[in-house]
């Protein structure tokens, strides 16, 4: 499973980072944006779906391999 | 307007009134009843505006930039006499970049966001985790406590102070000022001028004093901050500096007053928060952020926009109703129920869109730090005389008297 924070959408509400620091970081402005090529490790695919449904921006998404 | 002076709403859809005290104290059933049959509802009041009530509508429209405007006449929820609108000062905005349509608020928002983002506020929570066990101490000895003045009140304008780096002695003023500006100045636009007056003033010489003397706080910060290697004008910080008080004060401040009311009214809640866990805490705080959101702002639309089936005229103000989307059943199971553990909660209650509450970081921290500082030394409270509780609505939603009874 990878995942992939769209910059243009997010707005720094910093939900995803508050919830899964280890899939997401924040950058000086508190934007978001995916770690590790957006690769979830295996045993977190829920926290990567938990993240995806608070965003407020609808602005991560799962990316198809 | 008074009371005395109200016309009785007889058709929510064309008559909406936001400073109604039934929907002051409990707007939920209004937009419930908007949402079956006319979801983007308009009225007169207040020299008119358009309410969206469902959760799809408002975002659409926070999208809108800038054909719906945050510029002047700005977010306010009721259109001001021109004369009395906050007056852009020197070209420059009084409150950017809330205040504000790209690009201006393109880059004055990046001058703020570093300070705001949830590695910068570090120092605000270790602040906070005292201030909050301070006022503890100056009530926990008795019966009970107003937790609308007495705590929820005092938290927001005290840790603004600390990160803005004025002196603590003033924040009765900052509680004043602001609910000039926003509470009891909203439906008195002379006072309202007045106030932010007073807090320009106060800022105006706060910045001189930074650019001769700085220290280690936001104002020192914005006064050496570049932008295309131009230092920003005073002006301009003197509008930030605005902004950190009304958008960052009475909306914190009635989010944990709200929070207060609700585990005072609800046993089983209050129960649970007494041994939660941090995972708990984190939906819960959000949950209370979505059911009891307090910040309503506004737009003005700039050219004509046709959308849900509305004709949206230049000039014409609608309402960012982020509360009622929060309560919107499309998007949210249950969702005039507080679920403390709900797991999928894409609410809107900091807004949306380029907009979103810069400090909202710092908000959801103050309200963290001050309920876990409560619940931890007041584990068991009730609510005192109900019929004591006050309510403030319109721009901001919250309670502003609050008894409870401890034990």
């Amino acid at each position: 499973m990878r995942i992939h924070v769209d910059r243009d959408k997010c707005e720094g509400h910093s939900r995803c980072y508050a919830l899964a620091p280890a899939l997401v970081d924040v950058d000086d402005l508190g934007n978001a944006f995916e770690l590790n090529d957006g690769v979830v490790p295996a045993g977190m695919e829920e926290k990567a779906q938990l993240i995806i449904d608070n965003c407020p921006e609808f602005a991560i998404a799962v990316i198809e391999d | 307007m008074t009371d005395t002076e109200r016309c009785p709403v007889d058709d929510l859809a064309t008559d909406y009134d936001i400073f109604d005290p039934d929907y002051v104290r409990d707007p939920v059933p209004a937009w419930a009843e908007l949402r079956g049959s006319c979801p983007i509802a308009h009225t007169e009041r207040y020299g008119g505006s358009w309410l969206p009530t469902r959760y799809e509508d408002v975002q659409a429209m926070a999208k809108m930039v800038p054909e719906l405007s945050s510029a002047s006449p700005g977010p306010i929820v009721i259109d001001l006499p021109v004369e009395l609108r906050d007056q852009s000062r020197q070209g420059y905005n009084a409150a950017a970049p809330i205040s504000a349509d790209p690009p201006e608020q393109t880059w004055t928002r990046k001058a703020l966001l570093p300070h705001f983002t949830p590695k910068a506020i570090g120092p605000e929570r270790d602040y906070s985790e005292r201030l909050c066990n301070d006022l503890i101490d100056g009530f926990i000895d008795a019966e009970g406590c107003d937790g609308a003045v007495d705590y929820a009140q005092q938290i927001p304008p005290r840790v603004i102070a600390s990160k803005l780096g004025v002196d603590q002695s003033r924040v009765d003023d900052f509680i004043g000022w602001v609910r000039g500006v926003l509470e009891f100045g909203l439906t008195d636009p002379e006072l309202r001028l007045k106030n932010s007056n007073l807090i320009r003033d106060f800022f105006a010489a706060e910045v001189a004093d930074r650019r001769t003397n700085p220290g280690d706080d936001l104002i020192t910060a914005l006064c050496q901050t570049e932008v295309d290697g131009e230092s920003l004008p005073d002006e301009v910080v003197i509008g930030m500096c605005n902004l950190q008080l009304v958008a960052g004060i009475d909306t914190t401040w009635s989010s944990i007053g709200s929070a207060l009311w609700h585990f005072a009214g609800h046993e089983n809640d209050r129960r649970r928060m007494a041994e939660a866990d941090d995972a708990l805490w984190d939906t819960a705080i959000e949950e209370l952020l979505r059911f009891y959101s307090p910040v309503t702002m506004a737009r003005n639309a700039i050219e004509t926009v046709e959308y849900g089936g509305v004709t949206m005229e230049p000039g014409d103000k609608i309402l960012m109703n982020f509360p009622g989307a929060n309560h919107d059943p499309d998007v949210f199971e249950d969702p005039d129920t507080v679920v403390l553990d709900r797991q999928r909660n894409r609410h809107v209650a900091f807004g949306a869109g380029i907009h979103r509450c810069a400090g909202s970081n710092l908000a959801r921290m103050e309200m963290e730090v001050s309920l876990k500082a409560w619940f931890a030394r007041i584990p068991e409270f009730t609510l005192g005389d109900p019929d004591a509780v006050t309510w403030a609505g319109g721009q901001v939603r919250g309670p502003r008297r609050l008894p409870i009874l401890f034990g």
